[in-house]
């Protein structure tokens, strides 16, 4: 592999959240280096998606601190993670069913857009010049995740595959320094599962991007990620390359079954 | 039957295609020769720039060390520049060789041996892993070129180089010694081979079919001058590069006739830039009409019933008057106007929907079509019309005149064709766009061209009262029942596969004592069928298996059965007993040429245990099969399918031409 992967880009240090008394994080610390794939694996409740939504400020964690590029945030919010350069998709995806996949994937370009909502309504000067700028990057995602022919079509027309294809289009529209991929394989038949695979290792390859990714299939996990994390009823049980973890007995516990 | 003379004649100055080019090049230098969707929008190349850019790819060739003779692999979707290098090998009296894009490594493997491909230009990384895969074997090939650089950042492989940089170099080159080009070009002679197109192989292995530069321009200056094509038409070059009707209508037409080439932004767009472009020629197999028509009746079904009224009203005048409206004969005042009305309200917005509004001449081939369907885009106002040949011909035997196109022939002989009936019913053409020979096959030649200077096409037919040709099936498929009826597979398939509910069928009766038949369905015509009726399924093979699936193919099955007994000597082959396949056939699987023709005999031998229950009398058969997965890998299916009788009529005798 030609990419080179850098140093510490994200670091979370003894991050701890509950809800309640219900405790889904405690106490857990793992970076993420630039560049590189990093995945969250974990049983069913183990605590990835929570893991995601600290990451990118959606809850915020009662102990601990994000360190983004040497910045340290406290409270991260989700605005201010996207402009710090996260962008994520959503396991529920999240996009206007109604709109256009082009719509949709110009809409993950509302944080780049400069023109005042003024210029914006008669399209004029400024504003046409930056739609045609942005509506060029686009169509460069969109060539690049091979969605032309649903350019024009309503989201909630498509099957669940593309509408998949299309959420990581719109995250991708924001240029963003980290990826954060919610199950990105979820409920795809095993062609659809190797196409994300390929998009994803293309994503991190050509546009240098460091993802960070929650997966249920295993072997997917292994086969792309540079280092795995692995989460057991909000604990960290196991952090290391695919091998190192998959000859980890607590892992194989926890999350592989009991048997051997 | 009228030979225009001129048809076939070829200029001594414009008899190779670089000539050709050159000419574009002075003529219509600022013409659009071609265009690209390319990130949403159309690009364009005038004829000057596709003529530097041809020459830049030539001489960037040469500095590779590909010359006189050499051949050029050429594998990918239908992009303007690996149309440019089929130029630029030919201008340097180099071979381009297209294969198909959607081959296996190993099929690939087999015809870069056979030619002895020394460079191949590819589309993408896709491609470039197949031919990495199989480089080790291809011994002669020395450089892999690449027009699309994605996901190939990291190939550290120094065979492996980008076509942008052989273009930027042979441009320096170019400008630097334009001399050497062009006494390349001078060299040239009408006589060379222009290119070589391997057959399908549907019989055994693939044969590598050469064409001069002088039969090509033959069928499409032919061609040309039969619908008045010229240089303001616009064709969609969207069908593989390697076959023959691609290389004679987006290549060897646009280049002698002058016309715009538009490539689609990729294969699932084609419907869509089709709309855009608006072509005013266009060719599609039967199955891509039959796609259309079948799309079109789906959206139908669904919608209001005031739409569904109006439409089945109006195609109702069209059945009626549409295609006659279209040769031009004398129609009823009232459904004249009641057509026009329908132009208006439904014929001309379902044109414009089909992306066919500025079409002035349809070509299908390939396969017989379907009654139905034929008439369904003659009478809606296309002038669809068949034509036949074959890869050995340059796709140029028989054209449908305008006004005198008939359903269930191919047309009289084009202009500076001749046509015989051998006695085994195999039709024998002789013309000027006969191939030179199958490369490095002296004996597979000199069986196909015989002392006459004959070719066997193979194919079994006869000449109609009026002088059109009418295809029965291949020759050495037809058969004979048991009692000696004649038995023609492909005729009762097609019959069966003009239901938009029959995807494919096989029939077996020769040496047999009835007709049996597997049946494919059509997923997605079926598959609306069925939710429309509230049937749950979970699957293709749920789906064949559903007892009201087999029902309705039953029904189309004894219709096929009720039309076969008053067609004459075929009402012996009726469909005694058929069975619902549990899995689509398919080319990886070996099923299906890559022209998606089944191969009968494979199937034969494969399903053996099926064949054995139909003829047995058995009730059901349980099967297993394996498939391959389009990533290489297997997997098995398994069905107990059910065997169904077929209502079979008694012979009518009432004269044999049936048109439903």
């Amino acid at each position: 592999m030609g990419r080179q992967i850098g140093e510490v880009i994200l670091d979370l240090k003894n991050i701890s959240l509950s809800f309640g008394g219900v405790k889904a994080l405690s106490d857990i610390s793992f970076d993420v280096r630039e560049h590189e794939i990093r995945a969250i694996i974990g049983p069913n409740g183990a605590g990835k998606s929570s893991m995601l939504n600290v990451i990118n400020g959606v809850y915020r964690p009662q102990q601990g601190e994000i360190v983004l590029r040497g910045e340290h945030f406290a409270n991260m919010t989700p605005a201010r993670a996207a402009r710090a350069g996260i962008a994520r998709t959503f396991q529920n995806l999240a996009l206007f069913k109604g709109m256009t996949v082009l719509d949709n994937i110009m809409a993950g370009r509302n944080l780049q857009m400069r023109a005042n909502l003024f210029q914006q309504a008669i399209w004029f000067g400024p504003a046409r010049r930056e739609e045609l700028a942005h509506r060029a990057k686009v169509e460069e995602i969109i060539d690049f995740l091979e969605i032309q022919h649903i350019r024009k079509v309503p989201v909630g027309r498509l099957p669940y595959g593309l509408q998949k294809r299309v959420d990581l289009g719109r995250a991708l529209a924001m240029e963003p320094q980290i990826l954060l991929l919610d199950e990105p394989m979820a409920g795809m038949n095993v062609e659809e599962k190797q196409d994300m695979c390929r998009f994803i290792l293309d994503i991190n390859d050509q546009f240098g991007t460091t993802i960070v990714l929650i997966e249920h299939d295993m072997g997917v996990v292994m086969d792309i990620s540079d280092r795995v994390v692995v989460l057991d009823y909000g604990r960290k049980i196991g952090d290391g390359a695919p091998d190192e973890v998959r000859a980890n007995p607590d892992v194989i516990r926890a999350y592989l079954g009991t048997s051997n | 039957m009228v030979a225009t003379a001129g048809a076939q004649k070829v200029d001594e100055n414009l008899d190779t295609f670089p000539r050709l080019l050159i000419r574009h090049g002075q003529v219509r230098p600022t013409r659009t020769a071609m265009r690209e969707k390319d990130l949403g929008i159309w690009q364009s190349w005038t004829w000057a720039e596709v003529l530097q850019n041809a020459r830049a790819l030539a001489c960037g060739l040469a500095a590779l060390g590909f010359g006189r003779g050499d051949r050029l692999a050429i594998v990918g979707d239908n992009r303007p520049r690996l149309y440019w290098a089929m130029a630029a090998a030919q201008m340097l009296g180099g071979i381009p060789v297209p294969m198909y894009q959607d081959a296996v490594a190993e099929e690939m493997a087999f015809v870069l041996e056979d030619a002895g491909v020394r460079i191949a230009v590819v589309e993408d990384q896709e491609q470039v892993d197949k031919l990495l895969e199989i480089k080790e074997r291809c011994a002669t090939l020395t450089h892999i070129l690449y027009d699309d650089a994605r996901g190939l950042r990291h190939y550290r492989q120094p065979f492996l180089v980008g076509l942008d940089e052989v273009i930027a170099a042979g441009r320096i080159h170019d400008q630097n010694q334009p001399d050497f080009l062009d006494q390349e070009i001078a060299k040239g002679d009408g006589n060379d081979v222009a290119i070589m197109l391997y057959t399908s192989g549907t019989t055994g292995k693939p044969k590598g079919v050469c064409q001069t530069h002088r039969a090509l321009i033959a069928a499409a200056s032919g061609g040309c001058a039969f619908d008045g094509l010229g240089e303001n038409d616009e064709v969609l070059s969207y069908l593989p590069m390697a076959w023959v009707g691609d290389n004679l209508f987006s290549y060897a037409e646009a280049l002698v006739a002058g016309f715009t080439v538009n490539c689609p932004e990729s294969g699932e767009t084609v419907m869509n830039d089709m709309r855009e472009i608006g072509p005013t020629f266009y060719f599609a197999p039967p199955r891509v009409f039959e796609n259309l028509l079948t799309q079109v009746m789906i959206r139908m079904e669904d919608a209001g019933r005031i739409k569904r009224w109006l439409f089945d009203y109006f195609m109702g005048v069209a059945r009626r008057c549409g295609a006659e409206i279209l040769d031009k004969r004398a129609v009823p005042l009232r459904d004249r106007l009641l057509y026009a009305l329908g132009e208006v309200l439904i014929y001309g917005p379902l044109r414009n929907v089909l992306g066919m509004s500025r079409i002035r001449v349809a070509y299908t081939a390939g396969a017989a079509i379907g009654p139905d369907l034929f008439r369904f885009y003659r009478s809606i106002g296309i002038n669809l019309k068949q034509l036949y040949g074959q890869t050995e011909t340059c796709a140029y035997v028989c054209l449908q005149p305008d006004g005198q196109v008939k359903l269930d022939t191919v047309g009289p002989p084009a202009p500076g064709v001749e046509i015989k009936i051998a006695e085994h019913g195999e039709i024998l053409v002789r013309s000027p766009t006969l191939l030179k020979e199958y490369y490095r096959q002296p004996e597979a030649t000199a069986e196909a061209i015989d002392a006459e200077g004959f070719f066997h096409t193979g194919d079994a037919g006869f000449i109609d009262s009026d002088g059109h040709l009418k295809i029965i099936d291949r020759a050495k498929d037809v058969g004979r029942l048991k009692n000696g009826a004649m038995f023609a597979p492909n005729y009762i398939e097609n019959k069966l596969k003009f239901f938009p509910y029959i995807k494919e069928a096989v029939a077996f009766g020769h040496e047999r004592e009835m007709v049996c038949a597997f049946i494919n369905i059509d997923m997605g015509a079926v598959g609306n069928w069925a939710e429309r009726r509230g049937i749950p399924y979970s699957g293709y093979v749920d789906l064949a298996g559903k007892k009201e699936v087999l029902d309705l193919i039953q029904q189309c099955v004894e219709q096929v059965n009720a039309e076969l007994s008053a067609d004459g000597q075929m009402a012996a082959t009726q469909i005694h007993r058929f069975l619902v396949l549990h899995k689509e056939l398919d080319p990886d699987d070996d099923e299906l040429t890559r022209t998606r023709k089944v191969r009968r005999r494979f199937i034969a031998e494969k399903y053996a245990i099926l064949v054995d229950a139909l003829y047995g009398g058995k009730a059901s058969q349980y099967i297993e099969t394996e498939v391959k997965f389009e990533d290489g890998r297997r997997g098995k299916v398994a069905a107990d399918l059910v065997i169904r009788n077929a209502k079979v009529f008694p012979q009518r005798t009432n004269d044999g031409a049936t048109n439903r």
